[in-house]
């Protein structure tokens, strides 16, 4: 058997170091999480020459070794510990060819750790635009490696990048400066103190003010006894150690580089001229987010319906096929079937916004918005950063979370946190569709239907009380953090269509995949709630209902659905639905809809399977989903069960409840205490009621 | 009179002379903003704040409140 070669990617962030990677492992790549925390962790298989297999990571983007964050924390302790089963036999740091300087801070810290380490050079055909020419075997010469220059956009030199990862094994391991050099004195007592350890290792593990887990915690305790520096000595000598990268850095490139800057042609300042202009920043801003507005409301809705349809015929179809199946032929029409397609019927919307956000996030204008952004921002207490994670969150609130670690405050970056799940997630989205076009009439005024402004106006609910509770937030929350922000501007690119598409599939399907569990379970479980009942009303249903209905003459039909009726009132489902309804009348709403909102703090997605599993488990007719909605009548009132009033007052509890068991993991997460998701979980519920109470109260 | 990042007007240049190592983070001088080196303000937000500059190369946007921490020597062309 072929020894499996391990290879780590590293590199700064927009790098196009994701780029490579997809280059290198094509759909042979899986994305994970690092055990026990949320970062995310990018592997794949790639076939070398002379049939040698790679395994490789792709690290989080980091600008250097001193970690900041949980993610940059990742790198450093895969790096620093050589038991690790990932830990790389090669070490491939992967740069832009326009942002060279920068990128090798990286690259020299990594070879002082002596690691066998290649130099990628990305975005060459970026150079002659650019009038950058590179003296290779100078640099390689310098910087103690081997240089594979590659364009990933054109395709070009990726065979080479394979084979000389294959002959990682002519690799220099030395390192190409010695950082030590800025305290002589100190740093010979640090290697007579331990001998055995690396030098720029032990640097690392003393400087750091991140818990490393793991990592070698013993040779830190033993530090503890030998540090003679004080916090602010360690702070100066780390700032002398990068200048003095930087000036070896500076001196390899000025031979080794040459820029003819007349030759450079350079949109990036006449986009930045519009993008971030002071008027037409935000008006292009603004229509971006229509666009996205109007795709996910307009465009996804014919994939939607036709999804919606076929998941009815299908679950015909088996009850027609096996009506000999009894209770499995039920569970599976009635409990699987519609409980798979209220997750199927999410992929056209979930798949249009991770689309609109790669491509924000791949043409680098997703930092001229947090440009745009921050000093607005900051006025809630929030920072530009936030901004991606509120966009994000109209997709998912768990990406989004996840997005806010690369803001600085933490201030800034909790209220981020807590107000995130404010903005309309795409799993509220089918419950606001479905309710829109049962309470909303189909007029329009000035040419937009009034269904779309109601949607529009839900989505401005949610970003206004997003920021409404951040301000007030900002004012409650006494947290001193060191308030400090700082964002790259890279270069504007035209995305790949390689990595939006692989981003695209890979968010999708572990939406689908993490959430489809959950619906699918809860459906199950309300399918056997809903079929079983304890006592005679429920089992001796067909006598009662034959009994008390023997005078009428009524047909088989309606005397079949008086009894489905009769049983689904008196099942498990029906008690608990009947319990909570005291609770819930003065919103508007009936036990069915109770038992929907109760399964809903699952996952608020679940709300539209679960009726369709209650009123599908009543009757035997076609219909879809809306259509038995909007049969439905209100048992005290009359009428139907869904009108403008009930209806509004659903809408709002929908838009400010907080109803995912998954958000509130990853903030418990995030924010390391429990303390944080249980405010959270309990006030935005409240503002919920309060809001739908009013609501239901004016208008009924 | 000391000047800083935050005394530049859109297009001017300076060369940095000091950045205090316990008000500006590590991680802005490991992007370039260390002294000896040029910068460039690219760009000012919307109510003046954020600034874009371009430092030694790199294109990043810091907020005033870290620019006034960083000393320069104009260049006046």
């Amino acid at each position: 058997m072929s020894k499996q070669l391990n290879v780590a990617l590293i590199g700064n962030p927009n790098t196009g170091k994701t780029s490579v990677f997809n280059a290198l492992t094509g759909l042979n790549q899986q994305v994970g999480n690092y055990p026990g925390i949320t970062v995310e962790k990018k592997e794949g298989i790639c076939k070398l020459p002379r049939g040698v297999k790679a395994h490789i990571i792709d690290l989080p983007g980091t600008y250097s070794l001193n970690a900041s964050s949980l993610d940059e924390n990742v790198v450093i302790e895969l790096l620093l510990n050589r038991n690790d089963k990932d830990f790389p036999d090669v070490a491939v740091v992967v740069s832009d060819v326009e942002n060279l300087k920068r990128n090798l801070l990286l690259f020299t810290q990594i070879k002082d750790l002596e690691i066998p380490c290649l130099l990628v050079v990305n975005m060459a055909d970026r150079m002659r635009r650019k009038g950058i020419t590179l003296d290779i075997e100078y640099l390689e010469q310098q910087l103690e490696t081997k240089i594979a220059v590659i364009s990933t956009r054109k395709n070009e030199g990726i065979d080479n990048l394979k084979q000389q990862i294959a002959n990682y094994k002519e690799l220099s391991i030395k390192p190409c400066l010695s950082a030590s050099d800025i305290d002589v004195e100190y740093f010979n007592r640090l290697r007579n103190a331990f001998p055995n350890q690396l030098l720029y290792k032990l640097w690392l593990v003393i400087t750091q003010d991140v818990n490393f887990g793991k990592t070698d915690r013993k040779v830190i305790d033993a530090i503890a006894s030998f540090k003679t520096k004080s916090e602010g000595d360690l702070k100066r000598l780390q700032q002398k150690e990068t200048i003095k990268r930087y000036q070896f850095i500076n001196n390899v490139l000025k031979k080794g580089q040459t820029i003819d800057a007349s030759q450079a042609t350079d949109v990036r300042a006449k986009l930045d001229r519009i993008l971030t202009h002071k008027i037409w920043g935000y008006v292009i801003f603004f229509f971006i987010l229509l666009t996205i507005f109007q795709a996910i409301y307009d465009w996804s809705s014919i994939p939607m319906d036709w999804i919606d349809s076929s998941f009815a015929s299908l679950s015909n179809w088996v009850k027609d096929t096996f009506p000999g199946g009894g209770k499995v032929t039920d569970l599976i029409a009635e409990g699987i079937i519609s409980g798979l397609g209220g997750i199927v019927i999410f992929i056209p919307q979930i798949a249009f916004l991770f689309l609109f956000i790669a491509i924000l996030e791949e043409s680098g204008y997703m930092s001229r918005v947090v440009f745009l952004m921050d000093r607005v921002m900051r006025r809630f207490g929030l920072s530009g950063k936030s901004v991606v994670p509120l966009i994000s969150g109209t997709a998912c609130a768990i990406p989004a979370i996840m997005a806010t670690r690369n803001i600085e405050s933490w201030k800034e970056r909790l209220i981020t946190i807590l107000v995130t799940p404010f903005t309309t997630c795409s799993a509220r989205l089918p419950v606001y569709l479905i309710i829109i076009s049962l309470v909303i009439p189909e007029g329009r005024i000035l040419g937009l239907s009034y269904q779309a402004l109601t949607l529009m106006l839900l989505y401005l609910i949610g970003f206004g009380a997003a920021v409404g509770s951040a301000w007030v937030l900002n004012k409650i929350l006494k947290i001193k953090s060191k308030s400090f922000f700082v964002v790259e501007m890279p270069n504007y690119k035209v995305p790949l269509l390689k990595n939006v598409a692989l981003t695209v599939l890979e968010k999708t399907k572990s939406f689908i995949f993490g959430a489809g569990k959950i619906i699918l379970a809860i459906s199950i479980v309300l399918w056997v709630l809903a079929s079983y009942g304890p006592g005679e009303q429920f089992n001796n249903a067909e006598n009662i209902i034959t009994e008390q209905y023997a005078q009428d003459n009524l047909s088989t039909d309606d005397l079949e659905h008086k009894i489905a009726s009769h049983k689904l009132e008196h099942s498990f489902i029906g008690i608990a639905g009947h319990a909570i309804e005291p609770a819930i009348r003065p919103l508007g709403y009936d036990w069915k809809i109770g038992i929907a909102i109760v399964s809903s703090f699952a996952a608020r997605e679940v709300f539209v399977g679960t009726l369709a599993t209650i009123y599908s488990v009543g009757s035997d007719d076609e219909e879809t989903i809306k259509n038995r909605m909007a049969g439905e009548i209100n048992p005290i009132l009359g009428g139907p069960l869904f009108n403008f009033a009930s209806g509004i007052s659903l809408l709002l509890f929908y838009a400010f409840a907080m109803q995912c068991m998954s958000t509130l993991a990853i903030v418990k997460k995030e924010t390391n205490s429990w303390k944080w998701p249980v405010y959270q979980f309990t006030i935005m519920t409240a503002i919920a009621y309060i809001f739908a109470l009013i609501a239901y109260q004016f208008l009924k | 009179m000391q000047h800083t990042i935050a005394h530049l007007k859109r297009g001017e240049k300076g060369i940095i002379t000091d950045v205090s190592s316990v008000l500006i983070p590590l991680k802005l001088l490991e992007m370039g903003c260390l002294p000896g080196n040029l910068v460039e303000l690219v760009q000012v937000a919307p109510f003046s704040d954020p600034l874009y500059l371009n430092i030694n190369g790199s294109h990043l946007a810091i907020r005033k409140e870290t620019a006034i921490h960083i000393l320069i020597d104009r260049i006046d062309e």
